[in-house]
C-alpha cells in the first residue's frame, strides 16, 4: 500500500483524531490526537492490510526554537512504523504541550517502546503515562534536566557523582 | 547486594536450594568478558539467570545534541564514532538522509563507491563480531585469524579514505574523493586473503563440538518476539525473516548488484553466527560485482600536458597568479593532496548549494572562491528547506536510520540516529533469562553491541 492510501485508511477510520497529514520527500506523516495515539498504533499493527508489525523508531523533537512554531505545542513525539509483510512505512506524530508533557505509553503494543520511551523521557522530559519502569536510559539518575531540550545549554556541566575518595 | 556477604558472592551459597533467595550479581560496567561498557544486574538462582536488568549509557557523549551545533557536514565526523567498526556506513547513511531532505541525487559513480565501501565495512564488522565472540568462548585462534583478515580490509579503507577508523569520508552530495589507483586489484587480493581466513574459520568453528554446544539453542528468541522488539539485521534474519533494507528499499547501487539475503530458522546464537558468516561472503560478492560494473571505469590519471604539484598550484593561486591556471591540466592525487576536477564531478552531485568546489576552482577563480565561502561561512552553508526526512540503510547490525529535521537554517534542527543495536540490547534480558550465567557471554557476543551507536 502506498503512503497516501495508508493515510486515507487512517483518516476514514479515525476521522477527527487525525489532526493533519503531509508527505514531505516521500515520507507520509499523520499527526494524531494525543488521546487516540495508542488506538491508532494498535490499529496500524493489527489491521491486515496495514500490518505495521515493527516500531522502527520512537523519538521526539523540541520545537521551542523552530521559526514559526515557538508558540505552538512545544514537543512532537515521532513514531516510525514499518511493515515487514507489506514493506511500507508511515510516520505518526503526537503534539505535546510543555505543561502537559505526557503521552500514553505504547509498551503494550510493542515491547521495544519500553526503552525508546525511557530514552525520550531521559532526553526530553516527556512522561509516558502507564509506562511500567520510566527510568532514565542513557543519563544517570542524579542528572538534572533533559539534555536534548532546546533550552538546555550544550556547555552546561553537572557535578561529578559517585563515592567521595 | 547489601545483604549478601562476600562468601555468597563467590560461591552463590544459599541460592538454588529452594530458599527462594536469589543472588544478585552485578556484571560490568567494565568486565573482561564483555566488549563494551555495559552493566547487567542478574538475579541468580544457582547458575540460572532468573532476571536480568541491562543498564546502558556509559558511553553517552551527546551525539544528537552536538549535531545541532555545527553545519550539516560537521556532523560527519561524529557519525564515524557511532559504529566505530563500520564507520563508512554511518557516514553514507547520514549523508543520504540529508540528501533526501534536500531532494538531490548523487552521481552513479558515487552510489557505487558508497555500496562498495559499505560492504567492505560490513565484512570488517562481522569479522570483529564473530572473532571477538569466539575468543570469549576460548577460540583465540579464530580471533587472531579474523583480526588479520580485518587488517587486510582496513588497509583498503585506509587507501581510500586516508584513515583507518575515524574516516569522515562521506559528504552530503558525494564522497570526499574518488577511489585510488589500482583499487580493484587490491580489493581482489584482500578478498582472496579474507576468503582463506573465512574458510579456515569455517573448518575451526562451524563443526566444532565445543563451539556448537555453547551456541546451539542458546540465546534464542522467537520470531514473533524478535519482530515485536524491533530487532533487525543478522538477528532478525537468523530468526527466519528475510528482511534486509538493501533488498526491501534498495538505495545506492543495491538494486543493480547480485546478492542473496542469508537467513536461518533457529534464531539462536549458532544461527546468528551462520548468518554473519554467510553475509560476509555475500558482501564480498556485492563489492566485486559493483567494482566490475562501476561507471566511469578506472580513473585516468595520465593526463597529457604539464603536471603541477598541487602545493605549488595552490601557492600560485594564493599569490594571485591565476592567469591561465584554469587551462592547465594538472595531475593531482584523487585522495589527499587535492581534488582532481574531472574525477570530482564523477563522485559529487553537481549542486552548488551542497558540494564544495574543487580546490583548483576555489583558488583559481572568483566564482569558485565565492561558492566556497558561501558553503563555509557561518549562517550560509548547506540549507535544506524546512522539513523532515527518515532514511534507512542496512548497517552491519541492522536498520540504521537517520531522522533529520531542518528549520531551513544552516545547521540541523534535530538529528536522530536509530541505532541498530539498541533493540537487541532492549531484548537481551529475554534472551538470557532462564539460561546459565556462562551463556550470557556468547549471547552478548552474538548481539554485537557497539557502545558508540547504542549510547550515542
Amino acid at each position: 500500500m502506498d503512503g497516501a492510501a495508508i493515510l486515507d485508511r487512517l483518516r476514514t477510520r479515525f476521522g477527527a483524531a487525525l489532526v493533519e497529514t503531509h508527505a514531505h520527500q516521500g515520507d507520509h506523516t499523520a499527526v494524531v490526537e494525543h488521546a487516540a495515539i495508542v488506538d491508532v498504533l494498535r490499529f496500524c499493527r493489527d489491521e491486515p492490510d496495514l500490518a505495521f508489525d515493527m516500531l522502527s523508531d520512537l523519538t521526539a523533537v523540541d520545537f521551542l526554537k523552530f521559526p514559526g512554531r515557538e508558540d505552538g505545542p512545544r514537543f512532537e513525539v515521532v513514531y516510525h512504523l514499518y511493515s515487514l509483510r507489506h514493506n511500507h512505512r508511515v510516520r505518526l506524530k503526537v503534539r505535546v504541550d510543555e505543561d502537559v508533557a505526557a503521552v500514553p505509553t505504547a509498551v503494550d503494543v510493542w515491547p521495544i517502546a519500553n526503552w525508546l520511551e525511557r530514552e525520550v523521557w531521559d532526553m526530553f522530559g516527556i512522561r509516558f503515562e502507564g509506562h511500567p519502569d520510566l527510568r532514565r536510559l542513557l543519563m544517570y539518575e542524579e542528572f538534572v534536566g533533559h539534555p536534548l531540550r532546546k533550552d538546555y545549554p550544550i556547555n552546561r556541566r553537572q557535578p561529578l557523582i559517585g563515592p567521595k575518595i | 547486594m547489601a545483604e549478601t556477604t562476600r562468601h555468597e558472592i563467590m560461591l552463590g551459597e544459599g541460592a538454588g536450594t529452594g530458599t527462594g533467595q536469589d543472588l544478585k550479581l552485578g556484571m560490568g560496567p567494565a568486565h573482561p568478558a564483555m566488549h563494551g561498557i555495559i552493566r547487567i544486574v542478574a538475579d541468580l538462582d544457582g547458575e540460572i539467570i532468573r532476571k536480568a536488568d541491562v543498564e546502558i549509557g556509559y558511553l553517552h557523549r551527546a551525539f544528537e545534541k552536538d549535531c545541532e551545533v555545527g553545519g550539516w557536514n560537521n556532523a560527519i565526523p561524529y557519525t564515524d564514532r557511532l559504529n566505530y567498526v563500520s564507520p563508512l556506513i554511518n557516514n553514507f547513511a547520514y549523508a543520504s538522509a540529508v540528501e533526501k531532505l534536500l531532494g538531490i541525487d548523487v552521481t552513479e559513480r558515487c552510489k557505487y563507491i558508497r555500496t562498495i565501501m559499505s560492504e567492505i565495512s560490513r565484512v570488517c564488522d562481522h569479522l570483529t563480531c564473530v572473532g571477538a565472540s569466539s575468543m570469549e568462548l576460548g577460540a583465540f585462534t579464530v580471533f587472531l585469524y579474523m583480526i588479520k583478515a580485518r587488517e587486510f580490509l582496513w588497509e583498503l579503507v585506509e587507501d581510500v579514505t586516508g584513515a583507518r577508523l575515524t574516516i569522515s569520508y562521506g559528504r552530503v552530495g558525494g564522497v570526499k574523493a574518488d577511489l585510488p589507483e589500482g583499487f580493484e586489484a587490491k580489493v581482489r587480493t584482500a578478498f582472496k586473503q579474507t576468503r582463506e581466513v573465512l574458510d579456515e574459520v569455517h573448518r575451526l568453528l562451524t563443526g566444532n563440538r565445543i563451539f556448537m554446544d555453547r551456541m546451539i539453542g542458546v540465546g534464542a528468541l522467537s520470531r514473533e518476539e524478535t519482530i515485536a522488539y524491533g530487532i533487525t539485521g543478522p538477528l532478525l534474519r537468523a530468526a527466519g525473516v528475510p528482511y534486509d533494507v538493501r533488498r526491501a528499499a534498495p538505495h545506492w547501487a543495491y538494486d543493480r548488484v547480485d546478492f542473496e539475503v542469508v537467513t536461518q530458522q533457529a534464531g539462536d546464537n549458532y544461527a546468528r553466527y551462520l548468518v554473519r558468516m554467510g553475509e560476509m561472503e555475500q558482501s564480498m560478492r556485492i563489492a566485486e560485482h559493483a567494482l566490475a560494473t562501476i561507471p566511469g571505469g578506472p580513473i585516468n590519471v595520465d593526463f597529457e600536458g604539464r603536471a603541477i604539484d598541487p602545493a605549488a598550484y595552490v601557492d600560485q593561486g594564493k599569490q594571485g597568479k591565476t592567469e591561465g591556471l584554469l587551462l592547465v591540466p594538472i595531475r593531482l592525487s584523487p585522495n589527499l593532496q587535492g581534488q582532481n576536477k574531472p574525477v570530482y564531478d564523477r563522485v559529487n552531485a553537481g549542486d552548488k548549494r551542497v558540494v564544495l568546489p574543487p580546490k583548483e576552482t576555489t583558488y583559481g577563480s572568483i566564482e569558485g572562491l565565492m561558492n566556497h565561502f558561501m558553503l563555509i561561512m557561518e549562517g550560509y552553508g548547506i540549507r535544506p528547506p524546512a522539513g523532515e526526512a527518515y532514511f534507512a540503510s542496512e548497517g552491519a547490525n541492522g536498520e540504521l536510520g537517520f531522522y533529520v529535521v531542518s528549520d531551513g537554517g544552516d545547521r540541523p534542527y534535530r538529528v536522530r540516529c536509530r541505532p541498530p543495536c539498541l533493540p537487541p540490547m532492549a531484548a537481551l534480558h529475554r534472551m538470557v533469562e532462564g539460561e546459565m550465567v556462562a551463556d550470557l557471554i556468547p549471547t552478548f557476543g552474538s548481539v554485537n553491541m557497539i557502545g558508540g551507536e547504542l549510547d550515542r
